[in-house]
């Protein structure tokens, strides 16, 4: 038997359009989903009324995490800026050092060689590997399946090796610079990257039948947290969340950058824009990163140019201009808006994380309704890291 | 991108045009005239995915800029709409109802510039800082090192280099 929710008691809207919500009369309920919970994706809280066990409202809190990058750079010259722009996006910081460097290169009138762009093409599909498996423990976690992201984190952990060697970091790389990159691939890097790859191909065979396979993952995310075709522009929602409605669109395919026009692939759609068509799209594209990766290392040239000439950092000035650079994160669409002056310091840094629209007004609109045990999985589904929102 | 530019101008009064790359330009406007050139952006040209809406304070001008990046999914162009206005009780119509996914970065902007959209939902709430009353910190004016030394005491022993300083001694020692 169906289940039907009594609707009876579900809160009037106000003329403003807010809902008239009355604790006291025992209707309904506050409960706080965050900062410290293990349903919530990040340093982010969710502030729910609920009915019963389902949602009438919930309002996206973030603040816990705010440090201030924007404003730390204008106080930076341009070359001090690209060490701390990494640390805007823990689990994929890569996108912030690119983005950051395309920007500063283009107002000032600088090209990174050829070989150092293959590097950071390289680069930024570890990452979005790495991303992906992240979200893959916690999609299976937030309904209840926890080995999944056990299995997932020791692949992440071997690619993070992968990163150790060519950059020496594990997490924060500071690798890619304005002008290119900082050094070329390790020997035999190419051997033990293949030798990743290939685990984690086993792995994510094991969670495709594990979890994807499994009928109460299938239950539970199937035809839940549906992004309706309608909302994808008004609420500005990019990349697989964007692709699992069958929206065809993809920054690396539609304004190609780096050495993307040199690969081969084609974006990853859906039709169903529920939990499982996004997860299953995420699926599709870790196993496309780990084809990425190979082409990239099958077709880069062996050797190069690792850095463009680029005037003594000391005294760097950048003419005055504004530019938008953006890129296809695991998230959707990663951009940095970078305003100069003419000094040796930036005017405005801004940065356009996806997570900055999809886990405040698009969360805010998707939770209504919703039963209160699925609001982790709808959250992790829009695979939203709170650091990007408040910068 | 100059042909659209040339298109829009039949229609409304424009500033200058700055053709960033084959994709981006940016379009300087006055205040009021930037929600029909949205509407009319987003209606006839397909210009339908806001990108971005953030301000830049040029304190020596006593101007925020305000930048809509505007986006058209289709041929992967964008326009990025500047409009100026006064630093003096900063107010911009707000365009919530035309991407609700506005109203996030109006409330940022509220909090961080103090730039006031009214009618805009929650956008006096706070965002990201809580129990605020110094000036809006993303304003050039409010200085965050002086703000730290006031705020904050510094943990004995620890030494405080300035960067550039630092730096300078870092890459030339023997001061050539």
């Amino acid at each position: 038997m169906t289940y039907q929710p009594d609707r009876s008691q579900y809160p009037n809207k106000k003329a403003d359009g807010s809902l008239d919500i009355d604790l006291k009369s025992g209707k309904f309920l506050k409960l706080w989903q965050g900062p410290q919970h293990p349903g919530i994706t990040g340093n982010m809280s969710v502030e729910l009324t609920v009915c019963g066990d389902e949602v009438v409202e919930g309002i996206t809190h973030v603040g816990y995490l705010h440090r201030g990058f924007e404003k730390l750079m204008e106080r930076r010259t341009f070359i001090q800026c690209f060490p701390i722009v990494c640390r805007i996006c823990v689990p994929e910081p890569d996108f912030n050092e690119y983005c950051y460097a395309a920007a500063v290169e283009e107002l000032a009138g600088i090209e990174a060689p050829e070989y150092a762009n293959w590097i950071r093409t390289l680069i930024l599909e570890m990452g979005r590997i790495n991303s992906y498996l992240m979200y893959c423990g916690g999609q299976a976690g937030s309904f209840g399946m926890g080995v999944i992201s056990q299995w997932t984190t020791y692949v992440r952990d071997l690619m993070l090796d992968r990163f150790e060697e060519l950059t020496g970091a594990r997490i924060y790389h500071m690798f890619i610079l304005p002008g290119g990159v900082r050094d070329r691939l390790p020997e035999g890097f190419a051997q033990r990257m293949e030798e990743t790859l290939c685990e984690i191909e086993s792995t994510m065979s094991d969670v495709y039948n594990t979890m994807y396979c499994n009928a109460v993952f299938k239950k539970r995310s199937v035809g839940v947290g549906v992004i309706d075709i309608d909302l994808m522009d008004a609420y500005g929602v990019t990349g697989p969340n964007a692709r699992a409605g069958g929206v065809a669109k993809d920054v690396r395919k539609d304004q190609p950058y780096l050495v993307y026009p040199e690969l081969d692939f084609e974006p990853i759609l859906g039709q169903d824009s529920d939990i499982y068509t996004r997860a299953d799209i995420r699926r599709q594209d870790l196993l496309q990163s780990v084809d990425l990766v190979r082409q990239i290392l099958a077709k880069m040239p062996e050797d190069g140019s690792l850095m463009a000439k680029i005037p003594s950092v000391m005294h760097w000035k950048i003419p005055r201009g504004e530019t938008y650079i953006r890129g296809e994160c695991s998230r959707g669409e990663y951009g940095y808006y970078l305003v100069t002056d003419g000094s040796g310091y930036p005017r405005r840094v801004n940065v356009r994380g996806p997570s900055y629209t999809h886990a405040m007004a698009l969360l805010e609109r998707m939770i209504v309704n919703l039963n209160i045990a699925d609001v982790a999985g709808l959250m992790v589904s829009l695979h939203t890291y709170p650091p990007e929102i408040e910068r | 991108m100059h042909e659209l530019y040339t298109k829009l101008k039949q229609y409304f009064p424009l500033g200058e045009l700055i053709e960033q790359r084959d994709n981006l330009a940016f379009i300087t406007l006055k205040q009021e005239q930037l929600r029909p050139v949205i509407l009319h952006l987003r209606d006839k040209e397909n210009y339908t995915h806001l990108v971005l809406l953030t301000a830049v304070d040029w304190l020596e001008d006593n101007i925020f800029q305000l930048t809509y990046l505007l986006s058209n999914r289709a041929n992967a162009t964008d326009i990025g709409l500047r409009v100026m206005i006064s630093r003096d009780s900063a107010s911009m119509e707000s365009i919530h109802d035309i991407w609700p996914t506005a109203a996030t970065y109006q409330r940022e902007l509220r909090e961080m510039f103090g730039i006031d959209f009214p009618d805009s939902p929650r956008v006096n709430d706070d965002f990201i800082l809580e129990g605020w009353n110094d000036i809006p910190p993303y304003r050039r004016d409010f200085d965050t090192l002086k703000y730290s030394e006031q705020t904050f005491s510094q943990r004995p022993g620890r030494e405080t280099k300035d960067p550039a300083e630092h730096m300078k001694q870092k890459l030339y020692p023997d001061g050539a």
